[in-house]
């Protein structure tokens, strides 16, 4: 099986090409068998690969040869099975195949049906490359080509130059990130003299910690996870991607690419282990986009928008998690996070679909009537982001509180309001939505429609992920045995054994886990109050909002900020650059000494003409004609 | 045999348009060019990887000064070859619709200056590469200041001036490295091994280092490059920026380092630093650029400087980028001005805020075009990336600081190309594009062909690494062990 391993990415890449070339002749059924057939064939191959795995069966790296040898510097084309890429397969492969099902019902009227399922499926492709490649260079071309994907898809719909401006911003503050990952790789190349994994991690392995040059480059490979994974400060463009279809959402901006991040540091966790700086760097800025999306998310009134910011929170509940050095933590809440997030942004998708495009959840209210199917799995993954027992989420999250508090009790309070706010705004968004009475227009009432079964299938099936996928790590508090740490251990063994870790005891753990609920508690019932007994609807002015509220609604403020540091500098340089640098003084200088020279030999007037172009290129001429008749004789 | 049929078979095809004045001028041009194209894959497939100079020919022209006819090729010529002819067909085709006056002359110029070039790559004596180098300007100035825009006279001028001022200055640097050889030679190997003190060899550099810099151009010797791409008839715009470029990046490799390492240790930095300044300065010039030539022309600069930043690093990987770098650029050049002309050619205007929504008309043609985007902003599976990559990582071995600020291209190049495409080819479609037809069936396969080269190179970027490497190392080991004595 291990050696059909190849075919993971490939089906994919072969998926993109039919529909890419074909798009013009082919039918709407055969792109959707090819699209939808391709992923569920490298999901195949993935389980298939992964009972090995369960069963016993070691990492192994398939290799193709060398891709290139550029002197000192070359890179092998391999793939790295082991128990961390077979999982990010299963997650890309499985929840994408489900994405590809619901687009077949969510597209379905779409004029650009085929180009959008190529680009889903170069998506795909990419994100495989990412991590299925056996060093930094795959790691990194797979990166590059989910950014370019996504920035295919949030522009989509390229008739509107809104859309086309959110794809732009994502490309370029990806790159941003960019210069940060690709400046680490030189590092690592640099430091180890190579860039494939197994050489760099056993020289790492070696290593003492706290070493200038592993700190750098950690860094700088966080950097890049900033961008890629909607971090502080590189987090802005996720919230503005939601411009694209809401099935790229859910896929790109929610459980495959903004993952990409933490996939990047728990490859590399030798490395990150070694940097303890590093990684205190990572568990603030974590904690910081944690509270800062949650914050941002409790005022928002476009479903997508609550959702994103939602995203961009719960990636920093990752990285904290990976900050402090619990990577299959992270893993796990990355896992449970795919299943509910990937949920919640089809089921806004599908009420979307039934509100005929209307995202304004003020304009909602009452759905649970309409769209049973999407309110019951909405409510799933409802209970599985807010982490009540025993939904998914509940798992994940406490594990990374309990990880917090080992490592600080201040972070530890700072998550749990983290976890209160998130609690307040998805019961806001969630009651808004489905309860009360409607509040759009005559027309959309009179369309509300359930979606069709391609739609709601995908739906029940992640609405069932979502509620038991907690259960792959319980901890052993909760008699469990931590299923997926054992399983991830082979990758992470190097670390563990750098890592001093004492588990908290299990009446810590009990009373963490009790405030965590009784802390969600009390936010549904905030909630409940304001927006289902009270039916309060939040105001379209501003005039009457506190200025924390004002903060929140503006998104902090932060696009604003960015535009006047960066973008207004950097156009004001390039402008000044050009129209009085370039235009005026180098040319002017050049302009001036060639004058000079034409007063002299206007002075001169050696030929009649007194054209020095003419006089000089006589010359040059002459020269070379003489010397060509001199040879040809 | 075959480095001289490279050279002749153009400059009897131009010959032949110039006697004849044949009305057929386009089509024999283009059969004479595709032909070229041919001899230029048999000789790449008869290559043989090593670092020794291959398919040789030697004649004898003025014994007493020691010029002899001398040409051919090591895996470095050959890929610049190899360049030159599968862009010149290119080059000849994007000018076929113009119905220029006098076409022959138009078309047996553009041959001449092909033979030119395939001179500049081959020639293994000093005297000769000079006699080419300057051999190529010949026509090129015809070119610009018969068949150009409204300016051309000026730009032209300046342009001539300029680069005649540079080489004025190689010259000056040949005729030194002469009277220092032995019984006096201008033999490539014998000024190679010209043996100079440290002091001279910085005058020799610098002497050498102005002619290329002002061809390339490095910043801030560039101020002729933009005016000259944009007044030019697109087929010379595509010859300077594809390939008369490449004659002095190529000059670098030729002889500055092999004959002057000890100044390219104490000055390299100077020039680097220099390159850098200009990868940034010109990146943000091209953000506010309105025409479509000019914002091509000032990211070429960018490129450009990369490349004379990778060259200067003096380690394997800025070679070997800048030598893949020269390959994709070329393509990507030739790429980007095509396409910009057939905007020009459909709409009547190249100012980038009266395009728009072409994408909904010409989803083809829009395709292609992000691909060459793509391979110019360096994505991963393209060409771009692998050249980019290397010099990226040449110049950081060489100073962490210089690197990460030349890194920044990645994000000014994605900011002004992107800028560009979104504004000419997205949103809604205005007065000049509406009626935008999409490519046809023969435009589609032209373009096609650089598709197809963009992704082979991406995706198999050892094949062409591989040709030059034996070469590169060749340079690259007496200047590492001076620095190291």
């Amino acid at each position: 099986m291990i050696n059909a391993a190849w075919l993971i990415p490939l089906l994919p890449l072969v998926g993109f090409l039919i529909n890419a070339l074909g798009k013009k002749w082919l039918s709407k059924n055969i792109v959707s068998v090819v699209a939808c057939g391709s992923v569920l064939g490298s999901f195949v191959i993935a389980a298939g690969i992964f009972i090995g795995l369960l069963g016993g069966a070691g990492a192994q790296t398939l290799s193709l040869g060398e891709l290139m040898n550029a002197g000192g510097f070359s890179v092998s084309l391999s793939l790295l099975i082991d128990p961390l890429s077979v999982l990010m397969t299963l997650i890309i492969t499985g929840i994408g195949f489900f994405i590809h099902v619901y687009s077949v019902g969510y597209m379905s009227h779409d004029e650009g049906f085929a180009r959008y399922f190529s680009y889903l499926n170069l998506f795909v492709f990419s994100m495989l490359m990412l991590v299925l490649g056996a060093n930094y260079i795959l790691m990194f071309v797979g990166w590059e080509g989910v950014g370019f994907c996504s920035y295919l898809l949030i522009g989509f719909w390229f008739g509107d130059n809104a859309n086309n401006d959110a794809a732009k911003k994502a490309f370029v503050m990806n790159r941003i990130g960019d210069v940060g990952f690709l400046t680490g790789i030189f590092l690592i190349f640099i430091t180890f003299g190579s860039i494939e994994y197994a050489q760099v991690f056993s020289s790492a392995a070696a290593m003492p910690a706290g070493l200038a040059v592993i700190t750098t480059i950690t860094l700088l490979l966080f950097i890049g996870a900033t961008g890629k994974s909607a971090q502080i400060p590189l987090f802005t463009w996720l919230p503005d991607a939601m411009a694209g279809p809401t099935p790229v959402s859910a896929l790109i901006h929610a459980a495959t690419m903004v993952t990409a991040g933490i996939y990047m540091i728990v490859r590399s966790n030798i490395l990150f282990t070694l940097a303890p700086i590093t990684m205190e760097v990572i568990t603030y800025v974590g904690v910081a986009t944690a509270l800062l999306g949650a914050f941002v998310a409790i005022t928002q009134n476009d479903i997508k928008k609550v959702l994103a910011y939602s995203t961009v929170s719960q990636l920093g509940y990752m990285f904290v998690a990976v900050g402090v050095g619990a990577y299959s933590t992270g893993m796990f809440h990355l896992i449970t996070h795919a299943f509910f997030k990937a949920l919640l942004f089809l089921g806004a998708g599908s009420v979307i679909h039934a509100m005929s495009g209307e995202q304004d959840i003020r304009k909602m209210g009452g759905l649970k009537k309409d769209l049973p199917v999407t309110y019951l799995t909405f409510l799933a993954g409802v209970l599985a982001i807010v982490g009540l027992p025993p939904f998914s989420g509940f798992f994940s999250k406490d594990e990374i509180l309990a990880k917090v508090f080992e490592h600080s009790t201040v972070l530890a309070v700072v998550m749990v309001i983290t976890f209160m706010m998130t609690a307040f705004y998805i019961f806001r968004m969630f009651f808004l939505v489905f309860f009360g009475g409607f509040r759009g227009s005559e027309k959309q009432k009179s369309h509300l429609h359930e979606s069709p079964a391609v739609m709601t299938a995908p739906l029940i099936v992640l609405a069932v992920l979502a509620v038991a996928g907690g259960f792959i790590n319980v901890p052993e508090t909760l008699f469990g045995h931590h299923a997926l740490a054992n399983f991830l251990e082979p990758v992470l063994r190097p670390s563990l054994a750098i890592i001093f870790s004492e588990e908290p005891s299990h009446a810590t753990e009990y009373m963490l886990m009790a405030i965590a609920i009784a802390g969600t508690l009390v936010m549904f019932a905030v909630a409940y109050s304001r927006y289902l007994t009270k039916s309060h609807v939040p105001a379209a002015s501003e005039k009457e909002q506190s200025f924390l509220y004002r903060l929140s609604s503006r998104k902090g403020y932060i696009d604003e900020f960015y535009d006047m540091i960066i973008r207004k500098p950097l156009d004001w340089i390039s402008s000044v650059l050009n129209d009085v640098f370039d235009k005026n003084i180098f040319d002017r200088i050049v302009n001036s000494v060639g004058e000079l020279v034409v007063v002299g030999s206007g002075v001169a007037r050696l030929l009649q003409t007194g054209k020095l172009g003419f006089y000089l290129f006589i010359m040059v001429a002459g020269i070379t004609a003489m010397l060509f008749f001199n040879f040809m004789f | 045999m075959i480095t001289i049929s490279l050279l002749c078979l153009p400059l009897l095809a131009a010959i032949f348009l110039l006697i004849s004045r044949s009305a057929m001028a386009k089509q024999i041009a283009l059969v004479a060019t595709i032909a070229e194209l041919v001899i230029a894959v048999v000789a790449a497939v008869q290559f043989v990887q090593n670092s020794s100079v291959q398919f040789l020919a030697n004649y004898s022209w003025i014994p007493s000064l020691g010029i002899d006819f001398k040409v051919g090729m090591d895996g470095i010529s050959l890929l610049l070859v190899l360049l030159t002819a599968f862009l010149m067909p290119f080059i000849v085709h994007v000018s076929f619709k113009k119905n220029y006056d006098k076409e022959w002359a138009f078309y047996a110029l553009l041959l001449l200056a092909q033979s030119g070039l395939i001179g500049v790559f081959t020639s293994l004596n000093g005297f000769l590469f000079y006699f080419f180098w300057e051999a190529v300007l010949i026509p090129v100035y015809f070119l610009a200041i018969l068949w150009g825009g409204e300016r051309r006279v000026a730009v032209t001028f300046k342009f001539f001036i300029y680069t005649v001022l540079g080489s004025f200055f190689m010259l000056l640097g040949f005729i030194y490295l002469y009277l220092q050889t032995p019984g006096g030679s201008f033999d490539m190997a014998a000024l190679q091994s010209v043996q100079l003190d440290r002091e001279a060899q910085g005058w020799v550099f610098w002497a050498f280092f102005i002619a290329f810099a002002i061809k390339m151009p490095v910043f801030p010797f560039h101020t002729w490059q933009p005016d000259m791409y944009a007044e030019s008839p697109v087929s010379v715009t595509m010859l300077l920026s594809a390939l008369m470029v490449k004659m002095a990046v190529y000059g670098v490799f030729r002889w500055i380092l092999p004959v002057t390492p000890l100044a390219v240790e104490d000055w390299g930095n100077v020039v680097i630093i220099l390159s850098v300044t200009g990868i940034i300065y010109a990146s943000c010039i091209a953000i506010v650029q309105k025409n479509l030539r000019r914002l091509v022309a000032y990211a070429s600069i960018a490129h450009v400087g990369l490349m004379s930043a990778g060259v200067f690093s003096m380690n394997a990987e800025g070679l070997q980028g800048t030598m893949f770098q020269m390959l994709s650029h070329g393509i990507g050049a030739v790429a980007l001005f095509y396409v910009i002309e057939m905007i020009y050619e459909k709409t009547g205007t190249m100012e980038i805020a009266s395009l728009g929504g072409i994408t909904s008309k010409a989803p083809v043609f829009a395709t292609i075009f992000l691909i060459f985007i793509l391979s110019t902003i360096a994505m991963p599976l393209t060409n771009g990336f692998w050249g980019e990559f290397l010099l990226l990582l040449g110049v950081y071995k060489y100073s962490m600081v210089l690197g990460t600020i030349s890194t920044l291209t990645i994000v000014l190049g994605a900011v002004y190309m992107l800028r560009m495409y979104q504004a000419s080819m997205l949103g809604k479609t205005s007065a000049v594009t509406q009626s935008f037809t999409d490519v046809t069936l023969q435009e589609g396969i032209i373009l096609s062909v650089i598709v197809v080269v963009i992704f082979w190179m991406g995706v198999q970027p050892s094949v062409f690494i591989d040709i030059a490497k034996p070469a590169i190392e060749n340079i690259l080991s007496p200047v590492t062990q001076t620095v190291i004595n």
